[in-house]
């Protein structure tokens, strides 16, 4: 993500156009006396005046934002946290602080779930980044533009909204009673879309997609130069990219792995509406035991899972956020 | 080009093909077997009887109503929020943008199933610590299986990083400072400023933020499910039981219309959406 360094330039860039206009006209409107309790330079004192008062203001904007992300977001994440670290005694009753739940979380059918969870997501991620990189080559080196611009559109639809309606289109296609299920007898082949195969062969549908929006910057970023200059050299096409391309691209396609795992991993409305419970994931772990299904009184340990949950997913970004930055140098 | 490097660069021809050929396949075949599915009733031949059926189901109308609601509050509540605190951004508070980068990023790191686990602990509240308070009745109220407030709250914080990206592209491209000082000097108030000056150069962008919000929630599934309330894609699920059917048309005329909105958009504002993971 290259906001951060986007957001510092236009930050500046405004600070340069606003300060001027700012001082001989917007003073007597926007300058109150209030402002004078801040120590500050006397010397520009009606710009920094001005551009202060405005800071006030553009706090106080800001601050319905943050009271409802702490409201609406921080008490349910805190809940979480408090929840998986209290442990309910099942004879008096009595809860205390204790690590029995992210123990058990990580134990038994609910390690099954975290492994088969992280199996799926890797699986299909390594398949994600390998089939999104052909694919957005061959577009990116399409002279096409309309090609290119259908598959770009395209990509961020399917990548952000699948879900249900997704599981249902793979249900009716490779289900039991799907179309090519029923047309090439697939069921006698042995196959079965409610298995790991069939879940990844759903994900896919997503990743894919995903991958061509992340790594599409990172191969518009090749430069031709480079290519030729391997070429004049004596390198093969084969040696280009093994030597040239792929170091470069390194990043983005580790990027691009881990942030196909995040959204992999905690993939559930695919999942729960293709193959119920059958396949052990902790996502469907965490919605049993919210709903009591399996064992009453597994609340807080859904909360455990959720937390090795998020653990998992903030350790996704820490990887990702980096190597982003990263790969964003070679794209200047 | 060919000629120079040999057998490398002719290769990639006919691969390209290949590898795009395999795409189309793979990401058309479900959309066409769908169809063909709802349509094609094994013993009776073609017919679209199912689509005509989805109207009289019982459920479909008020779960889509409800998903409507919701959608309509959700984007209104996190317009409100996001733009004034994001044009602030631009015009002063320019030390806080990292805070709200990161405030609206957050939600990525939660999965939803994660914070719907929250949420329903936190729902558990209600009952078992405030019940004798007046707290309690807003427990209570949020709960409305009528109009679920707190599905309005869920689904705004699941919005965030989407609306931050879309409106933050939408500032990038227009000078905010400018054009309030513009407003302020012909005489206008701070609120006449940001509503008749900068929201009309946002168009776009507020028009990509209400509809990727839309599509978010009319899709959404983990936290409604979890909180047992019914809107659209909880329905769907739900009648995919006993009526495959119908719940395969529904999904594939939800897909369409979802799709359809997203790439009118998307055409309108030559722009992808941004590459941020939701529901799966």
């Amino acid at each position: 993500m290259t906001a951060d360094t986007d957001a510092t330039d236009a930050g500046a860039a405004a600070t340069d156009v606003t300060e001027p206009g700012a001082t001989p006209t917007a003073t007597d409107t926007t300058v109150t006396p209030a402002t004078s309790a801040h120590p500050g330079p006397d010397a520009a004192a009606p710009a920094a005046r001005s551009g202060r008062r405005r800071r006030v203001g553009g706090g106080l904007a800001v601050v319905p934002l943050l009271a409802f992300v702490a409201l609406a977001f921080g008490i349910p994440a805190l809940a979480m946290l408090d929840g998986a670290f209290t442990v309910k005694d099942p004879v008096t009753g009595a809860s205390s602080y204790g690590v029995a739940n992210v123990t058990a979380s990580v134990q038994g059918a609910y390690l099954t779930a975290l492994i088969g969870s992280v199996k799926l997501s890797a699986f299909s991620a390594a398949i994600g980044v390998v089939c999104g990189l052909l694919l957005a080559q061959a577009v990116v080196t399409s002279r096409s533009r309309v090609l290119r611009e259908a598959v770009l559109t395209a990509s961020g639809v399917l990548a952000n909204f699948g879900g249900v309606p997704l599981a249902f289109a793979f249900v009716a296609t490779l289900g039991n009673s799907g179309f090519l299920t029923r047309r090439l007898d697939l069921t006698d082949k042995g196959w079965s879309l409610y298995s790991f195969s069939g879940l990844t062969l759903a994900y896919l549908y997503f990743l894919i997609p995903l991958m061509v929006l992340t790594i599409t910057p990172a191969l518009e970023g090749l430069r031709t130069q480079w290519r030729e200059a391997a070429r004049n050299n004596g390198a093969t096409n084969a040696q280009y990219w093994r030597h040239v391309a792929l170091p470069v691209l390194a990043p983005s396609l580790l990027g691009g792995f881990v942030l196909l795992f995040g959204s992999a991993f905690a993939a559930y409305a695919t999942a729960a509406a293709m193959v119920g419970s059958s396949i052990p994931l902790v996502t469907l772990q965490i919605a049993d035991a919210l709903a009591g299904n399996v064992l009453v009184g597994q609340e807080n340990v859904a909360l455990a899972l959720s937390l090795d949950m998020v653990l998992v997913a903030g350790l996704v970004m820490a990887v990702y956020l980096p190597l982003q930055r990263r790969s964003a140098r070679w794209l200047a | 080009m060919a000629r120079l490097t040999g057998r490398g660069f002719g290769k990639v021809r006919p691969g390209r093909g290949v590898v795009l050929l395999c795409a189309a396949v793979y990401f058309l075949l479900p959309l066409a077997a769908s169809v063909i599915f709802t349509v094609d009733v094994p013993g009776q031949g073609v017919n679209f009887d199912v689509y005509e059926q989805i109207l009289g189901a019982e459920g479909f109308v008020s779960s889509l109503l409800l998903s409507l609601e919701l959608a309509a509050a959700t984007i209104a509540l996190v317009l409100l929020l996001m733009v004034p605190a994001m044009v602030a951004l631009r015009l002063g508070a320019r030390r806080l943008r990292p805070v709200v980068e990161i405030v609206c990023a957050l939600p990525l790191v939660l999965p939803p199933i994660a914070f719907v686990a929250g949420i329903a602990t936190v729902l558990k509240w209600g009952p078992e610590y405030f019940s004798t308070t007046p707290l309690f009745q807003t427990f209570v109220a949020v709960q409305n299986p009528d109009f679920p407030v707190v599905l309005v709250l869920a689904y705004t914080v699941m919005a965030l990083p989407f609306v931050y990206r879309a409106l933050d592209a939408g500032l990038r491209s227009i000078d905010v400072p400018t054009l309030v000082e513009a407003a302020r000097n012909c005489g206008a108030g701070w609120a006449q400023a940001l509503v008749r000056a900068v929201l009309p150069n946002l168009r776009g962008a507020l028009l990509n933020a209400s509809f990727l919000t839309l599509a978010l929630v009319l899709g959404e599934f983990t936290v409604a499910q979890i909180l047992k309330f019914r809107p659209f894609a909880v329905w769907i699920v739900g009648i995919g039981g006993s009526e495959a059917q119908m719940s395969v048309a529904v999904s594939v005329l939800s897909l369409f219309v979802t799709w359809l909105l997203l790439l009118a958009i998307a055409a309108a504002g030559g722009r992808t959406p941004s590459p941020t993971t939701t529901e799966k």
